[in-house]
């Protein structure tokens, strides 16, 4: 189970988290709303450690996540980049089989080539789009070479930041597909930030907003619609009008 | 008045003393590292061939063309007080002492400064370098150690390569252009250059290497968001590396030959 417990961050004059309180518990997959700024990617990157909140503690099935050996705690983890962040000068495969081949667990290079080849047949790439660069991708691609990569290490827990992002809405749905389906047969615990409502209905058990630095509501998926806070209703109807200025 | 004037200096004498700190604290983690598992060896071929091997015409161009120039100056110099002779001399001793390690350093940093700089500004506002540290890798020790070691250890051998290339200049100008005998040029050339010459010329060439892979590897670092900012961390690796050679260059030559 992740855990944040009033957690603060600010960056100069600018308080983006004011006391985060937020449970997700273990193989369940939690989809974080809010608009843009308001600080989603900032509170995941939070609890990988890429960074330091100011207060407030964050745990990991109860362990600190400051805490303990960082590359242990690091292997538990995979991540999809909003931009799929993959590494240019390397080629696909390579990206894939990146966590593969290095550590103290490094596989061979040969074994490792055919678990990247499995996990990009994994999410709808043929094998001969291993040994290309990722600037020879496109934008879809290059989300499921970051998706083969997230999940080569069979990670317990699995971060998407902004999954559907740039894709058009067919591509959109083939990924959030794709999480869904490989989260469940993984039995991840999944962690997602998106402003996309069609992820949030595909992916999410449970959702929560965030919103002028806290969890403004959160709950299942299922009582999205249902909800009378006026902030969710006027973000997942997407409205002008409401408490959500729409200038920012 | 003088309290204000006072003050309006203290701010950017302490910027630049925290900017120093922050150097030296980076400097000494990548020193940290280098000793340190694990290694990346694919990673430290891959820079010593775009440092070292692809830096070679670039260095040898401008040797060449120092070396040249270097003649002439000499030879029309020394004219003036029948000391035409030295030409042979004075070319190899200034090539290797100075020349070559300064002007190769100077080249190196233009070209390898600013690759290194945009490469690793470009990864960190794309998120690869987040990304690395999410797959358990230290970015520090997978994209800095490599490039400082490439560069510190290729540098001396583009420096010797350049001190050859522009001594050949000297004697091609020497011979062609100011009726040099070839083989007196060569003899002369050999007979007044020492060893430390040679020596002194490698060891600040190590050191050029280091400073333009660490700045390069600084900024890149510490590169802020977007084009601009890649543009600006590439610009600010070039610059500092090439004022840090010329002022680690004149330490190096008071250490080395002050006496």
């Amino acid at each position: 189970m992740i855990e944040l417990h009033d957690v603060h961050k600010r960056f100069g004059e600018n308080c983006v988290l004011q006391g985060v309180n937020l449970s997700i518990a273990s193989g369940t997959s939690m989809v974080i709303i809010g608009g843009s700024g308001t600080g989603k990617s900032v509170l995941l990157k939070s609890v990988l450690g890429l960074v330091r909140p100011d207060s407030g503690t964050i745990t990991l099935d109860g362990q600190d996540v400051t805490k303990g050996d960082r590359d242990a705690f690091l292997a538990r983890f995979g991540m999809l980049f909003q931009g799929g962040a993959l590494f240019d000068s390397l080629r696909v495969w390579e990206n894939v089989a990146f966590r593969l081949v290095r550590g103290p667990k490094a596989l061979p290079k040969a074994q490792a080539r055919e678990i990247a080849i499995e996990k990009l047949r994994r999410v709808g790439l043929k094998p001969e789009t291993a040994d290309l660069f990722p600037a020879e991708l496109s934008g879809g691609m290059q989300k499921r070479v970051g998706l083969a990569r997230a999940i080569a290490a069979q990670p317990e827990i699995i971060f998407f930041d902004e999954p559907t992002t740039g894709l058009d809405p067919i591509m959109a749905g083939v990924i959030n597909d794709l999480i869904r389906e490989i989260v469940t047969e993984m039995g991840a615990t999944a962690m997602t930030i998106t402003h996309d409502m069609s992820s949030v209905r595909a992916i999410a058990d449970n959702v929560a907003m965030l919103h002028g630095g806290v969890i403004r509501w959160s709950g299942p998926v299922s009582d999205l619609d249902a909800t009378e806070d006026p902030y969710v209703q006027q973000f997942i109807h997407g409205r002008a009008e409401g408490p959500i200025a729409a200038i920012r | 008045m003088i309290e204000a004037t006072l003050g309006s200096l203290g701010r950017p004498v302490l910027q630049a003393v925290a900017a120093v700190g922050r150097v030296a604290l980076f400097a000494a983690a990548v020193l940290g590292h280098i000793l340190r598992p694990p290694f990346y060896l694919r990673e430290l071929g891959s820079s010593l061939l775009q440092i070292g091997w692809y830096s070679l015409p670039v260095v040898g161009l401008t040797a060449i063309f120092t070396g040249g120039a270097l003649a002439l100056q000499i030879y029309a110099g020394g004219s003036r007080f029948n000391a035409e002779s030295v030409v042979p001399s004075i070319v190899a001793i200034g090539m290797t002492r100075e020349l070559g390690p300064v002007l190769g350093g100077l080249m190196v940093a233009a070209r390898v400064a600013s690759s290194i700089a945009a490469e690793i500004g470009t990864m960190k506002v794309t998120e690869q370098i987040d990304a690395l540290v999410t797959l358990s890798t230290n970015p520090l020790k997978y994209l800095a150690v490599p490039r400082v070691v490439a560069a510190t250890l290729s540098m001396p051998i583009l420096v010797a390569v350049g001190d050859a290339i522009g001594i050949m200049g000297g004697w091609l100008v020497g011979i062609t252009r100011l009726d040099f005998n070839s083989a007196a040029y060569l003899k002369n050339t050999v007979d007044f250059l020492e060893g430390w010459d040679i020596g002194s010329g490698l060891v600040k060439g190590a050191v050029f290497g280091f400073i333009v892979a660490l700045m390069g590897c600084y900024h890149g670092m510490n590169s802020a968001r977007g084009a601009q900012g890649v543009g600006a961390a590439t610009k600010a690796a070039v610059v500092s590396a090439s004022v840090l050679i010329l002022a680690a260059n004149y330490i190096l030559t008071e250490v080395f030959f002050s006496s």
